[in-house]
């Protein structure tokens, strides 16, 4: 039936602007007639689609497909559709190679009654209406912009649809956007917080550098920002055998190479270095992230940049691939 | 069996669970009606309108358990007027009467008045669980009524439903002694709740294992709740957004590694990327995980996050995560039956999210797949051919191309080869929902090849009534057909009257049937509510002259014994 004729034949880019609503048609192009609710019947009318010779007041010829509803004149849905992309459409429909085939493309839609001619016109087209589809489609691909909106489409809760814009993040980047972040508190911003991880503590923290004025604070700060999380992971019942002194020690020595964690950090260039090498302002201006590692563990990373360093004074290095340490 | 007692036919029955099953026996004879009749502990009504509220008691005196379902699912996507109905009152008021031993009351896409939950908290005094899913019409205060009397309660669950909010008191409602609530999820509530109060009725249930707050819910708070209900197995969580310097940030972290026995996580509204390795400690022993409210959260975090998890039984997330997230899934969740992927961006000019590939990718790795719901902008047949094969377990597959009638972008072809494969090779297939170009060939397959299918969701497809015939005639077990904008008309609707009858219901909006039609199923079937939803002005509708031509916008049919309904708001028919 022609119905179905007529949802074969996929719309042009404009045409699918075109929402059918039971209640608000709503048209993206704003060049158009306005797809408000408010025209009325006549005016309707006018702006209907035909693809009869023009002239013709018959039951209006509905050209796109699938998405209108077809109730009844006085329905509330507005076939909007702008001669330009009449044109456009007609254009595509007249670029058939035979007249007679173009001849029963218009016999296609005419919609005089919905039973019978409309159907028997259908079937006797159905290749041809096939191939026109093809035709329509390579036409359209490239200018889709996007999804228009239909009532009810994409089937999803009415909450989910707004998720995006009502999440009261602004920064929709992710991780990437981090490192930018860092990287502009590094230098602009009153606080200098790294980030700071902990060998066997999945969970990392932040440091603010500026808070200190030099090296000797720091394993003090990185004490009291692990030693909870250290705790929490250890088996209770092995952590009542344990003497607090052994605890206590966790933390000394960080900066010297004597104790059980070293600290290292992790400069601009991706190199690893030992915390304390560099003096303190250069240690801010360089630092990107920190690390607490485990002093037995050291010497079997390529630290190679550290060794260099620890006898001398620069911080500059040629970057070398075996000095960058993969996170 | 007629030489043993009733007592011991009652007792064989008890092995009965099914409903089904339950219905059968029913109709054996007369002795086993009866036994069954008393018996049945457990009743659940597909359709709210398909019988009388009254007639419940009366046919099952001693049903515990109750379960009704009242709109269409369409109504989920604003299909369905507000008004047309789906009243839970009748129900409520008819085994207020009848049940008074109610213990347990769940409704579905219903409307639910204070006043109905006001005489639901005070005529069940052993109610021990209410479950309201996608429901409305209610506020807190029809909350708080069921938290001051309801004194038994084990499980208060709230699913996605629209409620007003009038206050946090509602929470403080639970009387001092209440110690029994084992699940409690509010978290479709909008408003803000009594941090205090909920603490406190955390503290003093010990069976508590189920908890899913709401976004007013802080950081702060769900760190001291989680300290207070260690045990818990199921958490959603509340905006899950802080600052990672805070206090209660660190204090959360700590807080959730105790919680060893976390199974299931949702909510995290709000999060933002930096927050989520406090859940890692965690992930490891999920089976479910819903991070699908949490857009801030993109590919690569997600990514971060789920090679944790793999023990993963069930994942919802939004399509942000890629074709290259889902990669991973494949990869680390093995035992993944459960896939939802939502869209993120529903207007969007289909900046890649996932794709075909995706799909595959998880085909592939998880053979254990068997339910299925992907939004995504684009699909090949190849692809669902692949995804056929990897995974022949699909009962539910449900598949959704952003652009109504989209064809397969690499040929151009209709999905209905791709669409095929699933249905051929998927033999326990009880829910599809299809998409893209699709001509009347794939309901030709469907029809031939899904003989366990019972619900099925038809949008933007096929090309003529064969369509609609194929899928009336060839599917034995369909009980629920939902189209839309589909151009099947009386033709296809009349092939078969008798077929409605077997079925719970058949949904046609924008599609090509006629008032005509209509008229002539109501008359061949007075067993059939044929329902016309027409949202026009009373206005319009005196004037216009309707002829059986006019086509009809929306019809709702549905196998019924109650007869046509005495709640129809002014725009609904039964013809």
């Amino acid at each position: 039936m022609e119905e179905g004729s007529k949802r074969r034949v996929n719309p042009c880019p404009k045409l699918l602007d075109l929402i059918p609503n039971e209640r608000h048609w709503m048209v993206r192009d704003p060049g158009g007639g306005g797809g408000k609710s408010g025209l009325g019947a006549e005016e309707e009318r006018k702006l209907e689609l035909k693809l009869g010779p023009p002239g013709r007041e018959e039951e209006p010829s509905i050209l796109s497909l699938g998405y209108f509803s077809k109730a009844s004149k006085t329905t509330t849905n507005i076939y909007n559709l702008y001669s330009g992309a009449k044109r456009g459409f007609l254009d595509t429909v007249e670029t058939k190679p035979k007249d007679h085939h173009q001849q029963q493309q218009n016999g296609l839609f005419q919609l005089n009654d919905r039973a019978g001619l409309g159907k028997e016109v259908f079937i006797d087209t159905s290749g041809k209406a096939e191939q026109q589809l093809r035709l329509e489609r390579k036409a359209c691909s490239q200018t889709r912009t996007g999804t228009a909106p239909v009532v009810g489409w994409p089937p999803i809760r009415s909450f989910r649809k707004n998720i995006a814009s009502s999440s009261s993040k602004p920064s929709l980047l992710g991780s990437q956007n981090e490192e930018g972040e860092v990287k502009a508190e590094l230098s602009f911003r009153k606080g200098l917080l790294v980030k700071i991880n902990m060998d066997g503590i999945p969970i990392g923290r932040k440091v603010d550098l500026k808070i200190y004025d030099s090296y000797e604070k720091l394993p003090l700060a990185v004490e009291e920002l692990f030693r909870g999380l250290l705790e929490a992971q250890k088996d209770p019942s092995v952590v009542e055998s344990r003497n607090h002194g052994e605890e206590e020690q966790t933390f000394s020595g960080l900066l010297d190479g004597t104790g059980k964690y070293t600290l290292v950090y992790e400069d601009r260039e991706g190199d690893r270095m030992l915390v304390g090498d560099v003096p303190w302002d250069m240690f801010l201006a360089t630092a990107r992230r920190l690390r607490v590692l485990k002093t037995s563990e050291l010497s079997g990373l390529s630290l190679g940049g550290v060794c260099r360093k620890r006898n001398t004074t620069t911080t500059t290095t040629t970057t070398t691939d075996n000095n960058k340490v993969l996170c | 069996m007629t030489y043993f007692p009733e007592e011991v036919v009652e007792h064989i029955f008890d092995y009965l669970v099914s409903h089904r099953d339950r219905n059968s026996v029913s109709l054996v004879c007369k002795a086993w009606y009866r036994v069954e009749r008393s018996s049945r502990r457990s009743l659940f009504v597909g359709n709210c309108y398909s019988v009388r509220p009254e007639r419940v008691p009366a046919r099952f005196p001693c049903v515990r358990s109750l379960s009704v379902k009242g709109k269409p699912h369409f109504a989920d996507f604003n299909l369905v007027p507000p008004d047309w109905g789906g009243f839970a009152m009748p129900w409520i008021a008819a085994a207020a009467r009848g049940l008074p031993d109610l213990e347990e009351l769940r409704f579905k896409r219903m409307v639910v008045s204070d006043e109905s939950l006001e005489l639901l908290a005070r005529s069940f005094p052993n109610l021990r669980s209410l479950v309201l899913v996608s429901c409305e019409g209610f506020s807190t205060d029809g909350l708080a009524a069921i938290a001051t009397h309801c004194r038994l309660l084990r499980e208060l669950d709230l699913q996605e439903n629209e409620v007003e909010d009038r206050g946090p008191q509602w929470l403080s409602c639970f009387s001092d002694s209440c110690t029994s609530i084992e699940s409690l999820n509010f978290a479709c509530l909008k408003g803000e709740v009594n941090a205090g109060a909920l603490e406190r009725l955390v503290a003093r249930c010990p069976n508590l294992r189920s908890l899913r707050l709401n976004r007013a819910i802080s950081v702060e708070s769900l760190s001291k709740i989680l300290a207070r209900s260690p045990h818990l197995v199921d958490l959603g969580t509340g905006s899950f957004t802080a600052d990672h310097r805070s206090e209660s940030y660190y204090m959360l972290i700590i807080a959730l590694q105790k919680c060893k026995s976390l199974r299931s996580l949702s909510g995290f509204w709000d999060a933002s990327p930096r927050c989520l390795p406090a859940v890692y400690p965690i992930c490891a022993n999920l089976t479910s995980l819903n991070l699908s409210y949490a857009p801030a959260i993109q590919g690569a975090d997600l990514i971060k996050l789920i090679r944790h998890c793999w023990k993963l039984q069930r994942l919802w997330v939004l399509d942000c995560i890629g074709d290259k997230g889902l990669a991973v899934v494949a990869s680390t969740c093995r035992e993944l039956q459960e896939l939802r992927v939502f869209p993120s961006d529903v207007f969007g000019a289909g900046t890649a999210c996932v794709t075909e590939e995706g799909l595959v990718a998880v085909s592939a790795g998880c053979p254990k797949l068997h339910s299925l719901l992907y939004f995504c902008h684009q699909m090949t047949n190849a692809a669902l051919v692949t995804v056929a094969k990897n995974c022949p377990k699909f009962i539910r597959f449900r598949l959704c191309i952003l652009e109504p009638r989209k064809p397969d972008p690499v040929t151009n072809q209709p999905l209905d080869e791709g669409f095929g494969a699933i249905v051929k090779s998927c033999k326990d297939l009880r829910r599809l929902s299809v998409s893209g170009l699709l001509t009347d060939r794939v309901f030709l397959y469907i029809g031939m090849y899904a003989e366990r299918l019972e619900m099925l969701s038809i949008a933007f497809a096929g090309d003529s009534d064969k369509g609609m015939v194929y899928v009336l005639n060839g599917c034995k077990n369909l009980r629920k057909l939902e189209i839309r904008d589909s151009p099947f008309g009386d033709a296809a609707l009349l092939a078969d009257v008798g077929k409605y009858e077997a079925m719970r219901s058949l949904w046609m909006s924008s599609c090509d049937v006629t008032l005509g039609g209509c008229k002539a199923l109501a008359a061949k079937m007075p067993r059939l509510n044929v329902e016309i939803i027409d949202e026009r002005d009373e206005g319009d509708e005196m004037e216009e002259n309707l002829t059986d031509l006019h086509k009809v916008e929306k019809m709702y049919v549905y196998r019924t014994v109650g007869g046509p309904r005495n709640d129809a708001p002014h725009f609904v028919w039964t013809v």
